[in-house]
């Protein structure tokens, strides 16, 4: 086997080792979204009312609406989870072992991101099959189909996160990041409610909401959930990706990146 | 559109040049108009202007003419269905809301909600043949499988009146839960359902007897009791189940109709009111007042599978084959 799949290979079998070791930190990836669907959605099921809008053909129940937000959401802190054992990696010393190794620095990258990737995709089918056993199915073909969708949303999320934690120093400071990335992304964005409603409201918010990356991620995985292909979320999302990537290969870059030694 | 759509569209192009589509008809009371969907593409095809306030609507056995209540025009207009053009109005009393066409394709019964009567109107000589004195608001019709029997059911009074077709007189009243708005025979004849929106139950009744047999009642899960009004029904082709439109709530309820019990609620528009089935009774069409749409459900998945936009107030539906 080639080096650089060998390295693939190893970084994968970590990520997934260190998942499964963390049982906790599944369960919590699962109850997170879990609660959404089944208090917060119930709550809003009669007072959010929802007109027919793409992919929807008919009027659907708000659970329905909500689950490819969920499966966004699942995405975003898992991917912000992984830039967070990035954090650790480094303050341990193992990122620095990691960076050594005569594979080029944007592969072993590439390589986290996938591993990172793949966990979330993990999360979200496990999410998908309890949502499916409380009785929120959807088109079964969707399933299958989602799954690209769910992967360009893993990469672009995982290097929003691999950005970010070329950014931060420090475990303390990924409180910051919670506070002023993933929640500002996910609740201004179509995860939770359709643009129509939040221009009902405020047409600023909806404009925000609009140019935010992480509401196109999510039409992405709700048109590719009902077998539909949705070009314009597609190319915000992967432009949004390929920006936040050079981003974090910018960052990790010793040479000009925010993570080079000062002095 | 999905490439399997655009393929399927392209595919019965031919098909829809040479036989015509199975249609439903939908009335529009706000718009006074009909709005014709191609059951095959789910689509409206064509939008008919009528007379003001068009409610019941239903077809002759032979699908060659359509009848529709105009309410505020105080006719019922008969239309040719091809061409769409009113052919002439038949006299039915004030404000006639619903009717049924009797068996013999000839007679029909009409409920007058501001008069308090039942008109009975011959098709062919189009004159009135009979006025009976019923309950307040009338409005709910039906006439049973041999032709015998028709109901009103009276929306204020809350009784289904029971009347002898050759007689044309009532020979039985029965109370029913408050303000029914429709009543349906099963096919074979022995029972007769009575929704009742503001009761929130549909009751069934031993025709025979005239005595009530059972009560449906419904509880859509996060919908306030009040919301659950019951107007509209229809049974499956083997009448083991039975859709109820529950208005407000905006829900139709899947009913087992030999047990009675509700086995499912379907989400559809707001304000669903009466329903239609496709000739092979494979889809239902639900109209949903207050959204201005008409939902397609899936019969045997129980599912809703597509809302096309209609006119203004859709209120009542029927199925040209």
């Amino acid at each position: 086997m080639r080096p650089a799949l060998i390295a693939l290979q190893a970084i994968v079998l970590r990520e997934a080792l260190r998942f499964v070791r963390q049982r906790s930190r599944f369960i919590a990836a699962l109850v997170r979204p879990l609660v959404w669907l089944v208090v917060f959605a119930a709550g809003f099921r009669a007072a959010l009312g929802l007109s027919i809008t793409p992919p929807y053909q008919t009027y659907i129940t708000y659970e329905i609406y909500i689950v490819p937000g969920l499966c966004g959401m699942i995405i975003l802190f898992n991917s912000m989870q992984s830039a967070l054992s990035l954090v650790y990696d480094r303050e341990m010393g193992s990122m620095r072992l990691l960076l050594t190794s005569p594979l080029p620095r944007w592969w072993l990258l590439m390589c986290r991101l996938i591993a990172a990737t793949v966990m979330s995709i993990v999360q979200v089918y496990a999410f998908l099959a309890i949502a499916a056993l409380y009785g929120i199915r959807l088109p079964w073909e969707g399933y299958i189909l989602a799954l690209p969708a769910l992967i360009i949303a893993g990469l672009t999320l995982g290097a929003l996160g691999l950005a970010l934690s070329s950014l931060i120093h420090q475990l303390e400071n990924f409180a910051g990041v919670m506070n002023f990335v993933i929640f500002p992304m996910f609740f201004l964005s179509s995860a939770l409610y359709p643009l129509w409603k939040m221009a009902e409201s405020s047409e600023t918010l909806h404009d925000i909401c609009a140019v935010n990356p992480f509401t196109h991620t999510v039409e992405l995985i709700r048109f590719a959930l009902y077998g539909e292909f949705n070009v314009g979320a597609l190319g915000w999302t992967a432009l949004a990706g390929v920006i936040f990537l050079a981003l974090a290969l910018w960052g990790y870059d010793p040479a000009h990146g925010l993570t080079r030694r000062k002095g | 559109m999905t490439l399997k759509s655009l393929f399927t569209s392209v595919a019965l192009i031919p098909l829809a040049t040479f036989s015509q589509a199975a249609e439903v008809w939908v009335t529009n009371e706000k718009d006074d108009t009909i709005s014709v969907i191609d059951i095959d593409t789910l689509e409206v095809t064509r939008t008919i202007e009528t007379g003001e306030r068009p409610r019941g609507i239903t077809f002759s056995k032979d699908y060659s003419r359509v009848y529709i209540c105009a309410s505020d025009s105080d006719t019922v207009q008969v239309m040719d269905p091809e061409t769409g053009k009113v052919l002439y109005d038949l006299p039915s009393g004030e404000d006639p809301e619903q009717f049924v066409l009797h068996p013999d394709d000839r007679h029909l019964y009409i409920a007058n909600e501001d008069d308090a009567i039942t008109t009975v109107v011959d098709t062919q000589t189009r004159t009135v043949v009979a006025q009976i004195d019923v309950g307040i608001e009338p409005e709910g019709m039906a006439v049973s499988p041999d032709g015998k029997i028709a109901i009103t059911t009276s929306e204020t009074t809350n009784m289904a009146h029971w009347i002898d077709t050759e007689t044309q007189e009532l020979f039985a009243n029965t109370l029913v839960d408050s303000r029914p708005r429709h009543a349906e025979f099963t096919a074979q004849g022995g029972e007769l359902w009575v929704s009742a929106e503001i009761g929130g139950t549909v009751s069934i009744f031993d025709v025979a007897s005239q005595t009530e047999k059972g009560k449906i009642r419904f509880d859509v899960k996060g919908v306030h009791p009040d919301r659950v009004q019951p107007v509209g029904f229809e049974f499956t082709e083997d009448e083991k189940t039975a859709f109820v439109a529950l208005g407000p709530s905006n829900h139709v309820a899947v009913v087992n109709a030999k047990t009675y019990e509700v086995e499912d609620y379907i989400l559809v528009g707001r304000r669903v009111w009466h329903m239609a089935f496709s000739p092979d009774k494979s889809q239902l069409f639900t109209t949903n007042g207050v959204s201005g749409d008409v939902t397609v459900i899936d019969v045997a998945k129980r599912d809703p599978i597509k809302t096309i936009k209609v006119g203004r107030f859709p209120w009542g539906a029927a199925v040209r084959p």
